[in-house]
């Protein structure tokens, strides 16, 4: 499971990433293992998405959404 | 940047809207633009202030950054500046400003500056906020831990300040510690890099390895040893950098526990339920409409009212001017062409004042984001990115700062695209070309009680401008052909009044630059084309009462009119123009006409007050008339009926919709691409393009 599989209001803890994939701006904004996400907004077509990570809101494509996993709580 | 020596340079970093620029203006007193929008920085500016104990700072703001590593080019003008090698203009202190409520985050940055071993102070801006929010911040816990002063301010409030001014002054004097051993975990990288780069901190150093491509600091001879290196030890740069993070953030959070509560986990539940409205997948889309709709109206229908009362102000001057100078030529040029060029201009001032208020309230309000997160999706169709629609909007206004606003696009591609089509949105410079053209050729009619033709006329201009754009980008995406790795990440900042302090700024920062900038150009260029028309080089010229005077011998009647437009015509500026004309003509231009476009080359805004000087020689009639007026008068010579007819207006409009008339846009096109090839091909194509479709739309309506 992944950051865009979150529905509106959901929650998940991200799990470890692969850094290759995952620009390191996002990790350096908090995106990084442990840390939970909100699913706050999906812009139509889902895409881009609207996350609150690491106590900031930020908006991101679904393709790099994509790429970081998360088990839901 | 040339600096006293006995100074201090302190630089002012941190992430996007935490309100550096803010604290920048409040410490230097000057007014550089701040909104609620994570990017309005982007260049980096300096000013002074005087220390207590009577030494002289100079500060430096800077765009946000999240992290010493950049992804866009604004963010570089960060890493750079604290790289500088150059030791006079190297800060001596670094202020990091990080707000109240992503302190964490905050705090990440400032750990990379101080790894780069300078004194740092870390001031946390926003602390009005921190009793609504229920947060509660131990400054002295930080203070220990990460051994670097820190001071809790208010820019809104102005508290803090003081103690801020002083810890710049203290903090001079003794060194601050390194907060991470980066060393011990790379070795064998790190010995290798000190050998390259001997007298660099270790941090400073694998910042020069793992930016090479984005810093331009680098000797040649240090970039070859750094590629050798590269090319015999395979590291994996992005990797050490995850691990940096994660081992950084580690530190944070140990920090955090012990000095950082927050009790109130969001804020108001009235601003998250509009935050819902305004992005939702349909309302939002219907609200930006609608918004855009009520801007480009106002623009039109709130103006009318102050231009005219400022219309009948310059008339009045003009009359003034006239009655009390001796008449002649010079009272002509003073009254018609330089008073009423300035006020052609400042007539114009309701309506961008009225742009850029709305424009400073999406920025201020936080809305902006918005519109970027829900555009984003329909912009890639283009080539652009959701970030283009802030170049494109605040192009309205001016296109100079549009241009600059892209640099905090990361990907190459979408930002060289914005970059060279945000010219054809339609800017404050066009609005006095089209507003006056549109009251002479489009009638004055309105349809179901509210919409007004003229008005429409003018929202259709604006919708061809963002039309064009976004037509021109298409095409641009398909041709261009570059692998960068489209990437978009956007902090959406929490919803907030908009201080009414930083919109007034804006509105009347900006105002007066037009006004002040157009003005001069007008000034000048009114006084050359006098110059150039009041005298002329051949014997035609000299003769003219003489030649005139016989060629009508049988009318009798007043001939000055014709004498004086004879007379034009021979002028060197009207050699100039009849030179031209050819070229012009299949457009239903004159070489009047094309006079005022060649002196608006340089900026758009100058054409109504050089065709109002043109007009001024050539007629010898004294009457006060405003420009319009005057220009309803002019008669086509080769007709005899009016010259501004339905074509010949409709060409003019697309014209100046579509031509690449602005010197300083196609100067920042250069400095922002590092080539004149794109400034080039944009002023051949958006020229050409305005060319054809002036000449397609004259000749399908003559
Ligand atoms: N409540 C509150 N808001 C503030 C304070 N200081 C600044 N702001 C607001 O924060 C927003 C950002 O301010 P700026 O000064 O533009 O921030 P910046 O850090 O220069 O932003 P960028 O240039 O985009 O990186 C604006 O909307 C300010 O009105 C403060 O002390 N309290
Ligand atoms: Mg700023």
């Amino acid at each position: 499971m992944n950051i865009a599989d979150l529905k509106e209001g959901e929650r998940g803890i991200v799990e470890d990433i692969v850094h290759e994939d995952i620009p390191l701006k996002l990790v350096e904004m908090g995106c990084l293992p442990g840390n939970e996400v909100l699913m706050m907004q999906r812009a139509p077509f889902k895409d881009p998405i609207c996350i609150k990570i690491n106590g900031s809101v930020i908006a991101l494509r679904k393709n790099i959404a994509k790429r970081i996993m998360i088990s839901k709580i | 940047m040339t600096k006293v020596k006995d100074g201090i340079n302190v630089a002012v970093v941190g992430n996007p809207n935490t309100g550096k620029t803010s604290l920048f203006n409040a410490l230097t007193g000057l007014k550089q633009k701040v909104g609620n929008y994570p990017g309005i920085t982007v260049e980096k500016k300096t000013g002074s202030l005087k220390l207590a104990g009577g030494r002289k700072a100079f500060v430096t703001d800077l765009p946000g950054s999240y992290s010493i590593n950049p992804s866009s080019a604004d963010e570089n003008i960060v890493l750079e500046t604290l790289l500088q090698r150059e030791k006079s203009n190297q800060p001596d202190v670094v202020v990091v400003v990080a707000d109240v409520m992503n302190l964490k985050r905050n705090l990440f940055l400032l750990s990379q500056v101080m790894d780069l071993g300078f004194r740092t102070i870390l001031a946390i801006n926003m602390s009005d906020q921190l009793e609504k929010r229920g947060i509660e911040i131990n400054t002295r816990k930080i203070e220990e831990a990460f051994g670097c002063a820190v001071v809790m301010i208010s820019t809104k409030k102005r508290s803090g300040l003081k103690a801020l001014k002083d810890k710049i002054q203290e903090s001079h004097q003794h060194a601050m510690p390194f907060i991470f051993d980066l060393e011990h975990q790379d070795k064998e990288i790190y010995d290798e890099l000190h050998k390259i780069f001997p007298e660099a901190s270790s941090y400073q150093a694998w910042l020069c390895l793992s930016q090479l491509d984005n810093i331009r600091i680098l000797r040649q001879e240090e970039i070859d040893e750094i590629n050798r290196f590269k090319s015999n030890h395979r590291t994996d740069i992005k990797s050490i950098q995850h691990k940096e993070t994660i081992k950084r953030y580690r530190f944070i959070n140990q920090v955090l526990k012990e000095s950082y509560s927050r009790k109130i986990e969001n804020a108001s539940g009235l601003k998250e339920r509009i935050d819902r409205i305004i992005t939702h997948r349909f309302y939002g889309y219907a609200i930006f409409a609608v918004l855009l709709l009520l801007i480009f109206q106002s623009v039109y229908s709130w103006a009318s009212y102050p231009m005219d009362l400022i219309d009948m102000w310059f008339a009045q001057l003009a009359q003034l001017a006239r009655t009390t100078l001796p008449p002649g030529q010079f009272t002509n040029l003073l009254a018609d062409g330089i008073i009423a060029g300035l006020g052609g201009i400042a007539i114009f001032i309701p309506q961008i004042a009225i742009l850029f208020f709305f424009i400073a309230l999406l920025e201020e309000s936080g809305y902006m984001s918005r519109v970027v997160f829900l555009m984003d999706r329909i912009m890639r169709n283009f080539g652009l990115s959701g970030k283009s629609v802030v170049p494109l909007i605040s192009g309205t206004a001016c296109a100079i700062p549009a241009i600059m606003a892209a640099r905090n696009i990361e990907s190459w591609k979408e930002r060289l695209i914005t970059i060279l089509v945000t010219p054809f949105t339609t800017c404050s410079a066009r609005l006095p070309i089209y507003t006056i053209i549109i009251a002479i050729v489009i009638p004055e009619k309105t349809f179901a009680g509210i919409v007004n033709l003229q008005g429409l006329t003018l929202f259709a201009l604006y919708f061809l401008g963002f039309a064009v754009a976004l037509l021109s980008s298409y095409f641009l995406n398909f041709i261009l052909k570059f692998k960068t790795k489209s990437f978009f990440v956007i902090e959406m900042p929490e919803l907030s009044r908009p201080l009414l302090r930083n919109v007034g700024q804006t509105v009347y920062q900006k105002t007066q630059a037009f006004v002040v900038g157009a003005g001069k150009i007008i000034f000048a260029i009114s006084i050359v084309l006098w110059v150039m028309s009041s005298y002329g080089p051949g014997k035609e010229f000299k003769n003219a009462e003489q030649i005139v005077t016989e060629e009508h011998k049988s009318e009798d009647g007043n001939l000055e009119n014709k004498i004086a437009s004879y007379k034009l015509e021979n002028s060197y500026i009207g050699i100039v123009g009849k030179s031209i004309e050819p070229v012009l003509r299949p457009l239903g231009f004159d070489w009047k006409i094309g006079i005022a476009i060649i002196c608006s080359f340089a900026a758009r805004e100058v054409f109504v007050g050089a065709l109002s000087t043109i007009y001024s020689v050539g007629d010898s009639d004294d009457n006060i008339e405003t420009i319009k007026s005057r220009l309803e008068r002019e008669v086509n010579p080769i007709t005899g009926h009016k010259m501004y007819t339905l074509p010949l207006g409709l060409s003019l409009l697309l014209f100046y919709a579509f031509a690449m008339q602005c010197m300083s846009t196609l100067a920042i096109v250069k400095r922002e691409t590092n080539s004149w090839k794109w400034p080039i091909l944009q002023l051949v194509c958006m020229t050409g393009l305005a060319y054809i479709s002036s000449l397609i739309i004259y000749n399908l309506l003559k």
